[in-house]
C-alpha cells in the first residue's frame, strides 16, 4: 500500500527523524492561510499524488510570495499532473502539501528495503540526490551504496558510518545522518514498510540533515497489525476497478489489451497473459480469483472485466484441484447469464472434474467455445475476436 | 527414489485442528502411503486429544520424541506461522514445508535469520519449503500440502516451480504425455522463503531416479537466473525452463526499487535469456513443457 509525501513525512517525524514544517491542505485558501501559519518569505507548494516525478511534471513549485502560493496552489490542485510513473493519462491532484523552503547544500539519497537474495534489509544511499535513482543505477552504479542489515541486530553505528562517509557527507554533519539512517532503519521495521525511501534527505547550509520528501509502500501481509497506516489509504489514487475487485478477494489489474482473462492462481494467471500475447493478441487484464471461487466471485470478475469497453472476448483458464471443474463451470454459465454476455468466451478446464465443468458449460445453451490447452484456448479466442 | 520425502517419512501438522489443516490433512492420509506418514498433529490446547486417529501433541519437540517424525508440515494462520516455523527448526526436525499464505515479510526476515543464526552457531540446519507454497509430492509414495493428488503420476521428471497452478499445469502435461514425476515442487511465490530453485536442481541432479526436470519460474527475484548459473556448471541432466510474466507490467507488484537491487535481470526476458544461455531448453509457450522435455530424452 502506497501513501502520501506528507504521510510519509508524519511517520518519518514520528520516528524523529528531521522533516521540513508543512502543513496538507484540500483548497487554495487552505494552502494561503498554510503558508500564512508556517511564517517566512519561501514556500514550496507540492502535488501530493502516489507517483514519483512530480517535480518534472510541473507539481511541485516554490513561491517567493503570497500572490505565488495562490498561484501556484490554483495551477496544481485539479490538474491531470503526468509523470513517468504515472502513465500518458497522469493522476488528478487532490491534495497539496505546503511547507517551509529548505536552504539546499547538497542533496543525497537514502532507503530501505527487503533484499531477497541476503534475505536481510538493504539500506542504500547515493551521492545523486534528487535525481530519479533507477537513472542513477543504470549510469554510475558505483555511486549506490549499500549495506546488509540482520533484522536480529539491526542498522549498526559502523553501517550508518559506512553509508554517510561513502556518499560523502561532512564530517560536522555525519553524527546527524547516522542517526537519520538508524531511525530510517527503525522506523521501516516498526511500520513493517516494503520501501522506505528519502529522496532528496539533504544537508543544509547551516549543516543540519533533513527529509525533503519521504516515499513509502507497505507489505499488504501486515496491514492487519498497522490500523494507523491503514488509515493513510486514499482510495483516489487506486484504480476503482482494483478496489472493486479487492472487496471480492480477486487479484485484478487492468492492462492494455482486449482479451479478459479469469484464472486460478497468480502464476497461471500470467501464464494465460503470455500465451495470448504469443498467439497474437494482447490481455485486457491480470485476474487470479485465488483457491475458493464461488459462483458470486466468478460473475463479479465477469462484470469487472466487462466494465472496460476495450474486451471483445474472455479467456476463462482454470486448473482443478481442491476447487472443482464444475463448480467453476457453473459459475461461468450464472455468469454469463446474469451479465448478458455478448462477446466471445473460451474456456479451458482441466482437473478435478474436468468432464463434469465440460458437459455443463455444453449443455448451458450458452455459445461457449471449449479448448483443450492454454494454446487452443489462445488461438480460438485471438480467431473469435478478430 | 526421490527428493526430500519418500513413503517412509514421518510427518507432524501444524495446524492440524484449523479448518484448512483439517480438510488437507485429511486428503493426505488418503493418498497413498498417507495413512502411515501422518503421525503427528500440534495444538498446546488440544494435547491428547485425537483428530483423524492422529494424536495430537503440545509441541513440536514432543511431537518429534514421541512419534519420531522428522518433517512439518504447517497450516498455521499469517500471524502465527514464522513463530510455527521456528518451533519445528527449534525441534531439529529435517525440513518444515510451509503452505500458509500471508505471512508479513518482516515476520519471514526475522525468522529466516534466526535459523541461519542457529546453523552458522552449529546447530542442526532445518530445510524450509516455502511459504505460500502447495508443498511437496512423490507420486504413489506421500503427498505433503493441497496439490490434487490424483493428476499425479509415479515416474522420472522432476517439476520445480514458485505458483502452485503452474506446477500442476506442467505435472498435468507430463501425466498426459506418458511421463510420470520423480517428485513435484512448489517452493512459493514469497519474496522471502527457503528452499529456491537452485536448491531443488541440486537434489534432482544428485537424485539417481530423476532422469530430466522442469523448472518454472516468475518476473521478480535473482533466484531462476542463480540457478541457472549453477546449473550450467553442475546439472547433468536435460530441463526445460519456462518463466511466466512476459505481459506482466512493471513495478505493479515490486517496487522498481526491489528489481533495482537484484540487478534489473528479473524481468521474464532476461530470466528466459539467462536460461537459455545456460543451456535450458526454454519456452514462452506454457502449453508445450511436457512436450518439448519428452523430446529431450534419450
Amino acid at each position: 500500500m502506497k501513501i502520501h509525501e506528507y504521510q510519509g513525512k508524519e511517520i518519518l517525524k514520528k520516528f524523529g527523524v528531521t522533516v521540513p514544517r508543512g502543513i496538507p491542505c484540500f483548497s487554495v485558501d487552505e494552502a494561503v492561510k498554510a503558508a500564512e501559519a508556517l511564517g517566512g518569505k519561501v514556500w514550496v507548494v507540492k502535488a501530493q499524488i502516489h507517483a514519483g516525478g512530480r517535480g518534472k511534471g510541473g507539481g511541485v513549485k516554490v513561491a517567493k510570495s503570497m500572490d505565488e502560493v495562490r498561484a501556484y496552489a490554483g495551477q496544481i490542485l485539479g490538474m491531470q499532473l503526468v509523470t513517468h510513473q504515472t502513465g500518458p493519462a497522469g493522476q488528478k491532484v487532490r491534495r497539496l502539501l505546503v511547507e517551509e523552503g529548505a536552504d539546499i547544500k547538497k542533496e543525497y539519497y537514502v532507503a530501505a528495503l527487503t533484499d531477497r537474495a541476503s534475505q536481510k534489509v538493504a539500506m542504500m544511499a547515493s551521492s545523486e540526490g534528487g535525481m530519479d535513482i533507477e537513472e542513477v543505477a543504470h549510469k554510475t552504479p558505483e555511486k549506490i551504496i549499500k549495506v546488509f542489515v540482520d533484522p536480529a541486530t539491526g542498522l549498526t553505528d559502523a553501517q550508518a558510518r559506512q553509508l554517510a562517509d561513502g556518499i560523502g557527507v561532512p564530517a560536522a554533519s555525519q553524527a546527524q545522518a547516522i542517526d537519520t539512517l538508524k531511525k530510517l532503519y527503525t522506523c521501516y521495521m516498526e511500520t513493517d514498510a516494503s520501501l522506505a525511501e528519502i529522496n532528496p534527505m539533504i544537508l543544509e547550509g547551516n549543516g543540519g540533515i533533513r527529509a525533503l520528501d519521504a516515499k513509502f509502500n507497505f507489505d499488504s501481509n501486515a496491514l492487519y497489525r498497522h490500523p494507523e497506516i491503514v488509515a493513510y489509504r486514499d482510495l483516489d489514487e487506486e484504480d476503482a476497478d482494483e478496489i472493486e475487485a479487492s472487496k471480492f478477494d480477486l487479484a485484478y489489474i487492468s492492462l492494455d489489451g482486449n482479451i479478459g482473462c479469469l484464472v486460478n492462481g497468480a502464476g497461471l494467471a500470467m501464464a494465460t497473459m503470455d500465451t495470448i500475447k504469443l498467439f497474437g493478441a494482447e490481455p485486457a487484464n491480470f485476474l487470479d480469483v485465488g483457491g475458493g471461487a464461488t459462483t458470486e466471485k466468478v460473475t463479479e470478475a465477469f462484470k469487472i472485466m466487462l466494465k472496460n469497453p476495450k474486451v471483445k472476448g474472455i479467456l476463462v483458464n482454470i486448473f482443478g484441484g481442491i476447487m472443482k471443474c464444475d463448480t467453476i463451470a457453473e459459475g461461468v454459465v450464472a455468469a454469463a447469464k446474469e451479465t448478458h454476455l455478448s462477446v466471445p468466451l473460451v474456456v479451458r478446464m482441466k482437473g478435478t472434474n474436468e468432464d463434469l465443468g465440460k458437459k455443463i458449460l455444453k449443455e448451458s445453451g450458452l455459445p461457449i467455445i471449449s479448448a483443450d490447452s492454454m494454446a487452443e484456448a489462445a488461438t480460438k479466442i485471438v480467431a473469435a475476436v478478430k | 527414489m526421490s527428493i526430500f520425502i519418500n513413503k517412509d517419512t514421518k510427518v507432524i501438522t501444524q495446524g492440524i485442528t484449523g479448518k484448512t489443516g483439517q480438510f488437507h490433512t485429511e486428503k493426505c492420509q488418503e493418498y497413498a502411503n498417507g495413512k502411515n506418514c501422518f503421525v503427528a498433529g500440534v495444538n498446546p490446547k488440544k494435547a491428547g486429544e485425537k483428530i483423524f486417529d492422529i494424536p495430537i501433541f503440545g509441541s513440536v519437540k514432543e511431537a518429534k520424541a514421541q512419534t519420531g517424525a522428522t518433517v512439518s508440515v504447517i497450516y498455521v494462520p499469517p500471524a502465527g506461522a514464522a513463530d510455527a516455523i521456528w518451533e519445528a527448526c527449534e525441534a531439529d526436525l529435517d525440513l518444515a514445508i510451509c503452505i500458509t499464505e500471508g505471512i508479513p515479510v518482516r515476520d519471514m526476515l526475522v525468522v529466516r535469520n534466526k535459523m541461519k543464526a542457529k546453523e552458522a552457531a552449529g546447530g542442526k540446519k532445518t530445510l524450509l519449503l516455502g511459504p505460500n507454497c502447495p508443498g511437496l509430492i512423490t507420486p504413489d509414495e506421500i503427498k505433503i500440502g493441497i496439490m490434487p493428488g490424483h493428476i499425479h503420476r509415479k515416474g522420472r521428471i522432476g517439476v520445480v516451480s514458485r505458483s502452485g497452478t503452474l506446477t500442476y499445469e506442467a505435472v498435468a502435461q507430463l501425466t498426459e504425455i506418458g511421463l510420470g514425476q520423480s517428485s513435484a515442487v512448489g517452493i512459493g511465490g514469497d519474496p522471502i522463503n527457503g528452499l529456491k530453485h537452485i536448491d531443488v536442481m541440486r537434489a534432482f541432479n544428485d537424485d539417481p531416479d530423476t532422469d530430466a526436470v522442469i523448472m518454472i519460474g516468475e518476473i521478480g527475484g535473482p533466484d531462476e537466473a542463480e540457478a541457472a548459473v549453477w546449473c550450467k556448471a553442475n546439472m547433468k541432466k536435460p530441463i526445460v525452463g519456462f518463466i511466466a510474466g512476459v505481459t506482466a507490467p512493471a513495478g505493479k507488484r515490486m517496487g522498481h526499487a526491489g528489481a533495482l537491487i537484484s540487478g534489473g535481470a528479473d524481468t521474464a526476458d532476461a530470466k528466459l535469456a539467462i536460461m537459455e544461455e545456460c543451456g535450458f531448453t526454454v519456452t514462452r509457450n506454457p502449453s508445450e513443457m511436457a512436450k518439448l522435455l519428452k523430446g529431450l530424452l534419450k
